[in-house]
């Protein structure tokens, strides 16, 4: 088959500009986790249903494994990875350290990404808008209660 | 899981990408938001020779009101729609169905024209745009034309767009303000696919109902209206009994399949439930 044509494409990932040439079907969860190295961003469906390829695309939350790299050119997209770039953790990280929030891991990533994005818009959220944005999140291992309450912690700490 | 390979090609202007879709004799697919075309990519459903990427096409991110109607553009995202105040007092029963698209993250990608492109009977946009009397308009390289939603929905996943054929936007009426409205969804988790759906528009005069419109989604082939139930409603007042008789009417007249999500049987049951709720509740909501 012949060599798919890349694409140039400008895209800031945390603060860093890239200027790269890439495949057009590459995913951005892929670029972000394979050409950047920036593994924080989990695969888990491929669908866009489990939510742990959530990344911040120009502030707004979105799911990596259903963007091509290419469609945020001229964009700026955050990962987990940005969050403490201080050496401290935020807030939100630290409720979900201090609340047990975390079990296997894998989930952690988007949730706290869900979570930064609705605190960003709504920093005193009720328990059922919590809810309701972490639904864009399946967890296997923790039922929610944990996580629903470190985002309530977090809430207050900000 | 890894795309297959496609050519990829990102047009500036409308007319380009009608080109571009007429250079590639139909095998070629725009890709507006992606929250339905990447997951069919990646599980190999399609395999197009080329992907038209319309992300540069501002020109088709709208929302107007003018000559009584609302105008989305096909690239307006879910959350713009959802989140519009104007949207919300001339037409609350589509910032309802917008509203329940998925879930955020969804919204802040997807667009109305991929809602309506893909044409699943149990999504929100082809449903409220039957109910509201709405417009699909669409272009390609031979030119513009706009059906009504009864004759561009056709079946699951299929509707009048050809091949080469893009959904640039949709007019809708606007609504009377004084009409009850209602937009109602069965899912077992918050975020997924109805399994059945209802939205409602409901105007009385002296207290019987002059006009209504009921559709249903996901026990239907297509978001269809319940010509039956209607016609029940006309001319008498919305009491509990009538009302009853109209969701019994629906319930007979929806077409539902057996599939993994639920039975036929069990999808035909909750469309006459949701139907007399729906109503119940536009009934409520009917303005002075």
């Amino acid at each position: 088959m012949k060599q798919m044509e890349t694409v140039q494409v400008r895209i800031q990932v945390n603060g860093t500009m890239h200027e790269v040439a890439i495949a057009p079907n590459r995913l951005l969860a892929d670029f972000l986790r394979e050409d950047l190295a920036l593994t924080g961003t989990k695969i888990g469906c491929g669908q866009g249903i489990c939510g742990c390829c959530t990344v911040l695309v120009d502030g707004a939350p979105a799911k990596a494994c259903l963007m091509l790299a290419a469609q945020v050119d001229g964009c700026a997209v955050r990962t987990v990875e940005d969050l403490d770039r201080n050496g401290a953790l935020t807030p939100v990280q630290q409720a979900f350290v201090e609340c047990g929030a975390v079990q296997c891991g894998f989930c952690i990533p988007g949730m706290i990404m869900t979570a930064e994005a609705l605190l960003d818009e709504n920093p005193d959220p009720s328990e059922t808008e919590i809810r309701e944005a972490l639904a864009n999140n399946i967890c296997r291992c923790t039922g929610y209660v944990k996580i629903v309450e470190a985002v309530a912690a977090a809430a207050k700490k900000r | 899981m890894a795309l297959p390979e496609f050519t990829y090609l990102r047009p500036g202007t409308l007319d380009e990408a009608l080109s571009m879709a007429a250079a590639h004799s139909g095998d070629a697919k725009f890709l507006a938001g992606g929250q339905t075309l990447i997951p069919i990519l990646s599980m190999r459903l399609a395999r197009p020779a080329a992907l038209i990427d319309l992300g540069r096409l501002a020109e088709l991110e709208y929302i107007r009101i003018e000559d009584g109607e609302l105008r989305i553009g096909a690239l307006t995202r879910h959350r713009a729609v959802a989140e519009n105040e104007e949207v919300r007092a001339a037409c609350p029963l589509l910032t309802a169905a917008v509203s329940q698209i998925g879930h955020a993250h969804i919204r802040n990608r997807g667009t109305l024209g991929g809602s309506v492109a893909h044409a699943d009977p149990s999504a929100e946009y082809p449903l409220a745009i039957t109910v509201l009397g709405g417009r699909i308009e669409m272009a390609s390289a031979e030119g513009r034309r706009s059906l009504p939603a009864g004759e561009f929905f056709l079946g699951p996943l299929f509707s009048a767009l050809g091949p080469e054929e893009l959904v640039t936007g949709v007019a809708i009426p606007l609504p009377d303000p004084r009409a009850g409205w209602s937009f109602r969804e069965m899912v077992q988790r918050s975020g997924d696919f109805a399994l059945v759906s209802v939205a409602v528009l409901l105007k009385l005069e002296d207290g019987l109902v002059q006009e209504v419109a009921i559709g249903v989604g996901g026990a239907t082939s297509i978001p269809m209206r319940m010509a039956a139930a209607e016609a029940a409603l006309v001319g008498r007042a919305p009491t509990v009994e009538v009302i009853r008789e109209a969701a019994a009417a629906a319930a007979a007249e929806v077409d539902p399949t057996d599939d993994i999500h639920a039975s036929a049987e069990y999808r035909r049951n909750i469309a006459r439930v949701m139907v007399r709720d729906a109503l119940l509740e536009a009934v409520g909501r009917v303005g002075a």
